[in-house]
């Protein structure tokens, strides 16, 4: 519940400053603008198509997510949020917060995809469904305990993608893996081993950064 | 009457290579007021955040008991009333917004009864429906006690708490504290004499500077 009215105070903020959603929406529209001046047209396979989809996602995560800790420390309110609220709570009501954020991005950018490439055609919606699902929640974990380590530093900016692409790397390259299953048409059963690695990267980044988040937020 | 306690047992910080403080043994006692002294630079803001656990100390402990009980850092945070001119609130949100989100965020249901009364105690019950962006630097330290008090603390940091503010502020803030030391443990950072006349008695920083 604390963490939940937290999660109400940060999109309501959000609603009012827009630090983050302004950020995500022109970034997706810039990258999907250059992607599609630079094919000029030409028809592209589906695989590069799902892989674009994913670059698309990562960068766009990269440029808005780091918001929500980030906000804070620039505006100088991380003493009050110490102040009320465990660090726990912290962590759980940022993430929330986040995982509103990507699963609306990642909808978002879905149907552009959708609409604007015509070589990005799901076969398999069930298997996209679900590697859509956990790839946000990974996303979204990864980038708020990113964003948690990188607000104190002076170079926020640089420092997030940099560390954010290795922890990310192995998450992105599964969920590549499934893009291409699910454009194969292949059912949850065949897919059914990288969806576990994507299960098992959700709950090892989720309890490490619960773990974490105490040493990261107190000094 | 509250008993609340905290021990200060051979606390030493130092920044980098730079010793801020070392050697202080201190006990504090709720009905009292107590004063942390001492030159720009001397760590009187260092000293208040290690008893308020923001940040640790580099050696000896900070122990918090309220009623013979010791308190965890998730405890501390119900107990703790903490005002600082470095203490900033959303500006995005009105003064009463402000005070709503940290009721909630702390689990307690808002009450606007005591949100109004507090306001009204430092003079903002007028302005409590705007931005807290339009407020000036006074109104913004005044909203900051009504921040403190909300989840009725029983352990008060106040921080240069005159910092800002007007004479009538400066009075309300006076007030403030004969009214609430009476039951609270109210420790005052400050240079100003008249905020050091207030306490029960003075922790000088300047002679743990060079201790041995």
């Amino acid at each position: 519940m604390k963490s939940f009215s937290l999660f109400k105070k940060d999109w309501q903020s959000e609603l009012r400053t827009r630090y983050a959603v302004n950020a995500l929406a022109m970034f997706i529209l810039v990258t999907i603008s250059v992607i599609m001046f630079s094919i000029a047209g030409e028809k592209i396979s589906e695989y590069l198509t799902g892989g674009l989809f994913w670059v698309v996602i990562f960068f766009s995560a990269m440029s808005g997510l780091s918001r929500a800790f980030v906000s804070e420390e620039e505006r100088g309110t991380t003493l009050v949020l110490q102040l009320i609220a465990s660090p726990s709570t912290i962590f759980s009501g940022k993430l929330i917060f986040n995982l509103i954020l990507v699963f609306i991005m990642n909808i978002a950018i879905t149907i552009l995809f959708s609409m604007l490439f015509e070589s990005f055609i799901i076969k398999s919606a069930s298997v996209f469904l679900l590697a859509l699902i956990f790839g946000n929640i990974g996303i979204a974990i990864a980038s708020t305990i990113i964003a948690a380590i990188i607000s104190k530093a002076s170079s926020k900016g640089t420092l997030y993608p940099v560390l954010s692409f290795p922890i990310l790397l192995p998450l992105i390259l599964t969920l590549l893996e499934l893009t291409k299953f699910s454009m194969d048409g292949k059912s949850i059963n065949q897919s059914i081993i990288e969806l576990s690695v994507l299960i098992c990267y959700d709950v090892i980044m989720g309890t490490a950064s619960y773990l974490l988040f105490d040493f990261i937020w107190k000094d | 009457m509250t008993n609340y306690k905290i021990e200060i047992q051979n606390l030493v910080k130092f920044f980098g290579r730079r010793l801020i403080f070392q050697g202080i043994d201190f006990s504090f006692t709720s009905g009292n007021v107590y004063g942390i002294s001492g030159p720009n630079g001397s760590g009187k803001s260092t000293i208040v955040k290690i008893i308020a656990g923001l940040i640790s100390p580099t050696r000896g402990q900070v122990i918090h008991i309220y009623n013979e009980k010791k308190l965890n850092a998730d405890q501390l945070h119900e107990q703790l009333g903490f005002v600082s001119p470095y203490l900033v609130l959303y500006d995005e949100f009105t003064a009463e917004e402000n005070l709503e989100f940290s009721a909630k965020i702390r689990g307690l249901s808002f009450n606007p009864e005591n949100s109004n009364q507090l306001l009204q105690d430092f003079g903002l019950e007028k302005r409590k429906n705007d931005l807290v962006r339009a407020y000036s630097s006074g109104m913004k330290q005044r909203l900051k006690f009504a921040f403190a008090l909300l989840h009725q603390p029983k352990f008060l940091i106040l921080d240069e708490p005159t910092s800002n503010l007007d004479n009538d502020g400066k009075e309300r803030v006076y007030k403030m504290i004969e009214r609430e030391k009476k039951d609270k443990l109210i420790i005052v950072a400050s240079n100003e004499e008249a905020d050091l006349a207030l306490c029960s008695s003075v922790l000088n920083l300047n002679d743990f500077k060079n201790k041995k």
